[in-house]
């Protein structure tokens, strides 16, 4: 479970969030829907406790992430797995070692170190590529690396930040269906930011929507295309007349 | 009185250029006291995290596990593939050196003084601050447009949430490596200053290899072979850490990786200077 209370963010004078619930039930998908620059992205670190919020508490499981020292912290990650917007992964290493490091730290390596690289990155598609290194890859290739080293330890706890931003509709579509795959596979309980609404209709449980700092709607997909909430409806068929650039 | 004060700080603002044009025009005193309040809060701000790095830095090293690993890699980047540069300037600095302690000395001091100036300058300073200052160009750069890049495309955060603690497997690998390789490679630049400090005098001057070994030999004190290498690792960390610092900080793409790099120089050449008067005053 991960549960988000009244939390707020700001940088300097610009406040980013202004009071997020939101809880996520073991298991279950959520994705948090919002304009870009709305603070997806930060409300995501916050859970992982990259950044701090300024006040509200976070928990993941029992862990409450927003106090917790650091080697409380350190050790909650161990059970979480993170894809980045733009993968980040390790220049300086091939993806095979990419992936491995999640191992490496939990002290796994040897054969049963190389089996399940090799296992995860077959499920990303990725088999042959374990030997080339991420600035060899084509965006859509590291983002699936990204997948792979997030989930290569079964972590409890799945965190997407952005995952299928930039990319064609045919490879989103791949990524969707990997978020799918895990979903299955590992159980785990999960939050994807995007503003691709199809992909979280397609991947989510429920979807929040972000708005203002808060957030304004949450509920299932159908709830979602069968909300009167004008905001809702704006955004789902993307008008822009309600979500001007200076509401986010 | 007070526009001429006014006229004073609006001078003082574009000499500064923190501040653009539009902000220096037609300020009042109010502001005035504002940006000093800001500038004051910055710089202290600046120094609490410098000085909190460098703590990060300093407890980091206990975390064996992580950084040793990545240290032998790091001194052959920082020291091996820095030699032939600190060679270069080395052999150039000997030669101009034996020649202009010549021009100095004919008709006045016997010839031979050519290699005691040629030895003690490039021991005690020549050796090890030019070797300093090249390797902060090439050393402090590369590591904060590295780490800047790391820090703008998000694999520092990744690094923590692998539970990886970032100072430890990015910073101290490089730190501990700047200590270690600076002497080493300084060591190195003494040996081929020193020497073509000697084929100069030998081919140019009209000094015997023995007269030019006398010199040498006439002042020296073991303490002059020690005081440039406790120099030149104190360089060493100095040059890895502010690299580091102002890479790990790194904002606002590849611009902000571009400021981190320019800063990590200057900001290192700057305190090898500083290190310089220190050593100089404690220990000679």
């Amino acid at each position: 479970m991960i549960r988000i209370d009244s939390v707020r963010k700001s940088f300097g004078s610009q406040v980013v969030l202004a009071g997020v619930d939101l809880e996520v039930t073991t298991g279950e998908t959520v994705a948090v829907l919002g304009r870009s620059g709305s603070g997806k992205s930060v409300l995501l670190k916050q859970v992982a406790r990259l950044l701090r919020p300024d006040s509200g508490v976070i928990f993941v499981g029992d862990v409450k992430m927003s106090h917790a020292d650091k080697p409380t912290v350190m050790r909650a990650r161990g059970s979480m797995g993170y894809v980045f917007q733009f993968a980040a992964l390790f220049d300086s290493l091939t993806i095979g070692e990419n992936v491995a490091l999640p191992l490496r730290r939990g002290g796994i390596s040897g054969d049963g170190a190389r089996t399940r690289v090799m296992e995860v990155l077959e499920t990303v598609g990725l088999p042959d590529q374990a030997e080339h290194y991420p600035a060899e890859l084509s965006g859509g290739m590291r983002k699936r690396a990204g997948i792979a080293r997030a989930v290569v330890a079964r972590p409890s706890y799945l965190l997407y930040d952005e995952p299928t931003t930039g990319l064609d509709p045919v490879t989103t579509a791949v990524i969707d269906e990997l978020m799918l795959q895990m979903k299955r596979d590992l159980r785990a309980t999960s939050i994807l930011v995007t503003h691709d609404i199809q992909s979280a209709f397609r991947v989510a449980d429920r979807v929040a929507l972000l708005h203002a700092g808060r957030i304004r709607f949450a509920g299932t997909p159908d709830d979602v295309r069968g909300s009167d909430d004008p905001l809702v409806r704006a955004f789902v068929e993307g008008r822009q007349e309600l979500w001007p650039p200076d509401s986010v | 009185m007070v526009s001429g004060s006014v006229r004073i700080v609006e001078r003082c603002f574009l000499l500064a250029g923190r501040r653009d044009e539009l902000y220096c025009h037609g300020m009042g005193m109010d502001s005035a006291v504002a940006w000093v309040g800001h500038a004051t809060l910055d710089g202290v701000a600046r120094i609490g995290r410098a000085a909190a790095f460098t703590g990060a830095v300093a407890r980091a090293l206990l975390d064996l596990r992580t950084w040793v690993p990545q240290a032998a890699a790091q001194v052959r980047r920082i020291g091996v593939d820095s030699v032939p540069v600190a060679l270069f300037i080395a052999v150039f600095t000997g030669i101009v050196l034996a020649l202009q302690s010549s021009y100095t000395f004919t008709g006045v001091v016997p010839l031979y003084f050519v290699g005691v100036l040629v030895a003690k300058s490039i021991m005690l300073e020549l050796g090890p601050v030019l070797t300093g200052l090249v390797l902060s160009g090439r050393v402090g750069a590369n590591i904060a447009a590295e780490i800047g890049t790391m820090r703008v495309t998000e694999q520092i955060d990744a690094l923590e949430m692998l539970a990886y603690e970032p100072v430890s497997y990015l910073v101290v690998p490089r730190v501990a490596a700047g200590i270690i390789a600076f002497p080493i490679v300084t060591a190195l630049a003494l040996v081929a200053g020193i020497g073509a400090g000697w084929l100069t005098s030998v081919n140019l001057l009209d000094l015997s290899t023995q007269e030019f070994i006398r010199g040498v030999r006439m002042f020296y004190e073991p303490f002059d072979l020690r005081y440039p290498l406790i120099k030149a690792a104190s360089f060493g960390a100095v040059v890895t850490t502010v690299g580091s610092l102002y890479g790990f900080y790194a904002q606002r793409g590849a611009e902000g990786v571009g400021i981190a790099a320019t800063r990590a120089v200057v900001v290192g050449a700057m305190l090898i200077l500083v290190l310089d008067a220190f050593w100089a005053v404690v220990l000679l």
